[in-house]
């Protein structure tokens, strides 16, 4: 299948046009809300802070809320190129792995039975869940002689999800207080966030996202086949191995931020691959750039439509991304 | 000796096969449900001994202890015991034509569905008498079996298709519940999200009477068709060889399916895995023939339901637990063995 940008050249300019996509739909997140303000007043926030409620909502507000969505949006978008390529299945995602469930029991048994409210634990904590059931899922899926495939990994992210969410719900039952500690990050958001819980993370975010495009092309290799890129002289356990810390580290800190929000990372690498074709590094960037659009975008929306409540982001993308699943999952099964 | 009991009269014109291992079975289950049933009525806040259970029951115990067991207890058993029943049978029902081990109406969201409908109608019909719960739900389950089946149609339904198709239904449709309440009175929204978790906590005899008639009959129903489901396990090109009307039949019995777990979500919420569970284990003891594994499996649920509820309710006493966090404890273990097992097909 020829892509839409098949030349360097325009897969740039692809890029450009992206980044000032991201460019508006920031400017817009920034200027309108519950209270519209104007380019000025953002800038007045920094330059000449008057402590006026605009000026308070811009800087407590809405900046945070800009920045989680992006870095948010592009973990996520790059999270679910890497597991689709990974395990060569078109309909994987994190919360359709079970990752974000995970993350979110851990969460909810930390706050319950160790009494943990610090940041940095918390992100360590989501860390672990994502990764447990994660390797869980993976390995599930992959029983049996045909290896990995997509029913078998969906029904075990399934299973793995109803698991987590029946002792999720058993633990906020015996202790009313975590509840109210736990919903509301449970519920999944951008907003309402400090700045201070994406600080806290945004390092391990930069290096997977480095690591992402380290991997770009070993990844492509094996994409091939395992028997081919071990032909080549690949080590291919350490390529993995190294895809799924990479993974983890931008589900779980993407989870720590926002709380659950899936689907973002199921669209993105199809329609990255629907734009620059199959090369791995562009797909992955792109996929970045695209997953920061549409969670800024579901943002937005989720702001509008309800206002002056808001819709759970979470439950925005799942709106958007559900038809699509199944789209993929009517359309790209045959073949296997 | 044979394994089937015969009854027929004279003339031919009435037959019916009994599987006597079945019939066995299905009086084993009942009698296990009866003893659970007594052991629950007597836990609780006040235990009462299973001897002066019976008595209360014969009308020879104490006036106290007849008011808590007749009045308190005996409904929320009764409850358990029919959701339990439903979701059993449309387990049953739903594996049978979907010839599929680890289909079950909450893993393909039927349930969701039910549960959007009567979220919808207890939050914006609230002045409509709740008598219309069943029907509504039983609305949602039946569109939402509708649209499934579409959307997996591409020149017939895989079982692949469906599975998958399912639980892509089953996220959305808990996404949409949380739109629901979002949009809804705040008084509301927590009457909603308790009956979401999957509890017969504080029932009464109005529900039973609300749901009781529809449960039988449906199951009656379910039964008479049991020879049709026997046939369409067969295989479709079979079935039609031997003169089924392949697509009605099974039109027909996911509405039964739809109906039961309408039914069971009205009252019940969304309770997880005990229609996954059940027909397995029915199964496993009466083999495959559907006339002997309906009745088993739907007792067979009522049997989890009961003993989850007991559980919940007395384990962390006082806190009444959903019995749905029980059941998906048990049920998604089952499930990942079930995965396990089918690894190969």
């Amino acid at each position: 299948m020829k892509s839409l940008l098949h030349s360097n050249p325009l897969k740039i300019a692809g890029v450009c046009i992206g980044l000032f996509l991201l460019l508006y739909l920031s400017y817009f997140s920034l200027i309108f809300g519950v209270i519209d303000t104007s380019w000025q007043t953002a800038i007045d926030a920094y330059t000449h802070f008057n402590g006026s409620n605009e000026h308070i909502v811009i800087k407590e507000v809405r900046v945070p809320r800009v920045l989680n969505a992006l870095a948010v949006g592009a973990s996520l978008g790059i999270a679910g190129a890497l597991l689709q390529s990974l395990t060569r299945n078109p309909v994987a995602d994190v919360e359709l792995f079970g990752l974000n469930a995970g993350a979110a029991l851990f969460v909810v048994f930390a706050v319950t039975f160790v009494g943990i409210s610090s940041l940095t634990a918390f992100t360590w904590i989501s860390f672990l869940g994502a990764a447990a059931s994660g390797l869980v899922v993976y390995l599930l899926g992959s029983l049996g002689r045909d290896g990995l495939t997509p029913v078998k990994l969906t029904l075990a992210g399934a299973a793995i999800t109803a698991l987590a969410a029946s002792a999720r719900h058993g633990m906020l039952v015996l202790n009313e207080k975590a509840l109210d500690e736990v919903l509301f990050w449970l519920s999944g958001s951008v907003g309402g966030r400090k700045l201070e819980f994406l600080q806290a993370v945004f390092p391990y975010m930069a290096v997977a996202w480095v690591g992402a495009f380290l991997l770009a092309r070993p990844i492509q290799t094996l994409l091939m086949g395992d028997d081919v890129a071990k032909g080549l002289g690949q080590r291919t356990l350490l390529v993995k191995i190294m895809t799924g810390v990479v993974i983890v580290l931008l589900s779980g800190a993407s989870v720590a931020v926002a709380g659950p929000i899936g689907f973002v990372g199921l669209v993105t690498p199809h329609l990255a691959r629907y734009l620059v074709g199959v090369d791995t590094r562009w797909v992955f960037l792109y996929s970045g750039i695209l997953g920061s659009a549409i969670l800024l975008a579901a943002d937005i929306a989720a702001r509008f439509i309800a206002k002056p409540a808001e819709v759970p982001i979470g439950a925005m993308t799942a709106l958007v991304g559900i038809p699509f699943f199944i789209y993929v999952a009517r359309k790209g099964l045959e073949k296997k | 000796m044979k394994s089937y009991l015969s009854l027929r009269n004279k003339k031919g014109s009435f037959s019916f096969h009994i599987h006597k291992k079945s019939l066995l079975c299905a009086a084993v289950c009942l009698l296990l449900t009866a003893a659970v049933m007594v052991v629950s009525l007597g836990m609780g806040e006040m235990n009462i001994s299973p001897l002066n259970v019976v008595k209360a029951f014969l009308g020879m115990g104490e006036e106290q202890d007849a008011l808590i067991v007749t009045q308190f207890r005996l409904p929320r058993v009764v409850i358990g015991l029919l959701v339990g029943a439903a979701l059993g049978a449309a387990g049953a029902i739903l594996q049978g034509i979907v010839r599929n081990p680890l289909a079950a109406p909450d893993i393909l969201g039927v349930t969701g569905g039910a549960a959007v409908a009567a979220v919808a109608f207890l939050l914006y019909f609230e002045s409509v008498s709740i008598q219309w719960l069943p029907p509504v739900a039983f609305l949602g389950a039946t569109l939402t079996t509708l649209i499934l089946y579409a959307l997996a149609w591409k020149k017939g339904v895989t079982p692949l298709r469906l599975v998958l198709i399912g639980v892509g239904i089953k996220i959305a449709a808990s996404a949409v519940i949380t739109v629901l309440i979002l949009f809804s009175p705040f008084v509301l929204q927590n009457k909603a999200t308790l009956w979401l978790t999957g509890s017969i906590y504080g029932v009464d005899w109005n529900d039973v009477k609300m749901i009781g008639p529809w449960v039988v009959g449906l199951i009656a129903l379910a039964a008479l068709l049991a020879r049709r489901v026997n046939v369409q396990q067969l295989g479709d090109e079979v079935a039609t060889s031997v003169g089924s009307l392949v697509q009605f039949d099974r039109f027909a019995l996911l509405l039964i399916c739809a109906a039961l777990t309408g039914a069971a979500v009205s009252v019940g919420g969304e309770i997880s895995f005990v229609a996954l569970l059940a027909p397995h284990i029915a199964k496993m003891l009466v083999g495959p023939s559907f006339g002997g594994a309906l009745p088993v499996s739907a007792l067979i649920g009522s049997l989890i339901l009961l003993i989850a509820d007991l559980i919940a309710r007395t384990a962390f006493s006082p806190i009444d637990i959903p019995v749905g966090v029980f059941t998906s404890a048990v049920g998604a273990p089952f499930f990942i063995f079930l995965l396990y097992k089918n690894r190969n097909r």
